[in-house]
């Protein structure tokens, strides 16, 4: 359980780091919270010979309003954004998830930034990004540009993120007038990937469901936008006849490895259960 | 392969050290420093045998490289009685309470739980079993070790009021 041997480099700017990735090229690699990546270079599994430590560069922290919209700086742990107020009450779902997150150990230091770059299916936070259809903003030696977190996982770890680039920062669209939203997680103890998990988020409209989002962790080689499921919910009235029908659409895209937390056909109907459960919490605090 | 120069504060003592940069904190802990209270129970970052205190958070020290607490503030189980010997209430009451039985999860256990009576210092029974949610322990069923960090509180709670009084 001793990693592969590497140069270790802290800059304090990005500029400074975008540099220090590129002159290695591919071996080169960042290092956020490194709770999924210590991990990985102990087993092995990575073994870069740059690593390049995100942790001192003021600019990729903190949490900031910019209108309605939230900016998580990149390297924001969970135990950060778990204790940030303002962002409670704007955004609950974000601090409900960070919750769900392992244990109050790997929250100190985990990132948000990594947990939605890393691009394992396990992690909680890509599928309430793309719930809540978060922008992911990048910075290359090229320059800048934002991906879209509904455009950003391509299979199990492979991202649109070009090498030696990194996210700078994770921006969050204001939610729609009386939306409601929840992160449901099926795990089987403290510290585990979901068995399944549904991020849901609706707003309602003289008691019909106006807008509606879901998204899954853990049942496919990535998260999953569930959108032919929320789109069969615009306008019916919230209740479970319609969200039971919502869940079986859900169902129906996912894709789960038969592995520890169970069986194919059980991981695929607790994606269903966890859509359902959510999708009720998320419609009881849009006041429905 | 090369060694990075780095300092920080351990116990409320200044080290200052080489290490490789693959050098974990509980290596760098164990190895160099000769302060064996912290445990490798797992190093795969689930068990928290290891856990310690950097700059105001409880870390599983088996994830963390030694070069990344550079310019950090430690404190591990060894810093936690007085210098004169006398233990910490929450040493006492694992003690006192049965908070143990072969002891290698205690020293990451009673870490994670000083830490979390600083973050809240009345937790509740849940509120102590999510705390330490990154702490296993295969001996005692938790139900004491949950006992003994309640009792802790209170003894800090009385002392702090007995001060002020
Ligand atoms: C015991 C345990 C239980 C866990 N349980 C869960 C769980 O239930 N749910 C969950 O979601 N996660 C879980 N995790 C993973 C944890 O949340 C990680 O912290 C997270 O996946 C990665 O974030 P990090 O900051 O630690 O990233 P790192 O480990 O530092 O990096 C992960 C990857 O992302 C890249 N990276 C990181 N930041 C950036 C950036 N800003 N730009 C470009 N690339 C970047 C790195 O190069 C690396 O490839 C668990 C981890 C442990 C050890
Ligand atoms: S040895 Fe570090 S978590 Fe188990
Ligand atoms: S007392 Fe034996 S592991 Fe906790």
């Amino acid at each position: 359980m001793i990693p592969a041997a590497f140069t270790y480099y802290r800059p304090r700017t990005v500029p400074d780091a975008l540099s220090l990735l590129g002159a290695h090229s591919e071996e080169a690699r960042a290092i956020a919270g490194g709770h999924s990546l210590i991990p990985m270079m102990k087993l092995r599994l990575a073994t870069p010979d740059h690593l390049v430590d995100l942790g001192a560069i003021a600019a990729l922290k903190g949490i900031r309003a910019e209108g309605g919209a939230w900016v998580l700086g990149a390297t924001t742990t969970q135990a950060e954004l778990i204790a940030h107020a303002g962002l409670a009450r704007a955004l609950p779902i974000l601090r409900e998830t960070a919750l769900q997150i392992a244990d109050p150990q790997v929250r100190a230091r985990g990132t948000v930034g990594g947990n939605v770059v890393n691009g394992d299916p396990g992690n909680d936070m890509p599928a309430v990004m793309l719930c809540l259809d978060a922008a992911l903003e990048v910075a290359g030696r090229g320059g800048a540009r934002t991906i879209r977190a509904r455009e950003f996982y391509r299979g199990a770890f492979i991202t649109a993120l070009a090498a030696g680039e990194i996210v700078t920062a994770i921006r969050i669209p204001a939610p729609p007038a009386k939306a409601g939203a929840a992160y449901v997680k099926l795990k089987r103890k403290t510290g585990d990937y979901a068995t399944a998990a549904a991020a849901a988020m609706l707003s309602l409209e003289g008691g019909r469901i106006a807008t509606c989002a879901i998204a899954l962790t853990n049942v496919a080689p990535t998260a999953l936008l569930a959108e032919a499921a929320a789109a069969g919910l615009i306008g019916a009235a919230p209740g479970a006849a319609a969200f039971a029908a919502a869940a079986a659409a859900a169902e129906a895209i996912t894709d789960p490895a038969a592995d520890g937390h169970g069986p194919v056909d059980y991981r695929r109907r607790m994606a269903g259960v966890m859509v359902r459960r959510a999708l009720a919490a998320a419609a009881e605090r849009a006041g429905g | 392969m090369a060694k990075t120069a780095i300092s920080l504060t351990v116990n409320g003592e200044k080290v200052e050290a080489l290490v490789e940069p693959r050098t974990l904190l509980i290596h760098f802990l164990r190895e160099q420093l000769s302060l064996t209270g912290a445990h490798i129970g797992c190093e795969t970052s689930h068990c928290g045998a290891c856990t310690v205190d950097m700059d105001g958070q409880s870390v599983k020290s088996c994830t963390v490289f030694a070069v990344q607490a550079d310019g950090a503030d430690l404190r591990t189980i060894e810093g936690l009685a007085a210098p004169d010997g006398t233990l910490h209430a929450l040493q006492n009451a694992f003690r006192e309470w049965h908070g143990l039985q072969c002891g290698f999860c205690t020293p990451g256990m009673i870490m994670r739980a000083w830490r979390l009576l600083q973050e809240n210092p009345h937790p509740s029974e849940a509120e102590i079993r999510f705390g330490i949610a990154g702490n296993l322990c295969r001996c005692t069923g938790y139900q004491n070790i949950v006992h003994a960090i309640s009792a802790a509180a209170a003894t800090i709670a009385g002392a702090s009021k007995e001060a002020a009084e």
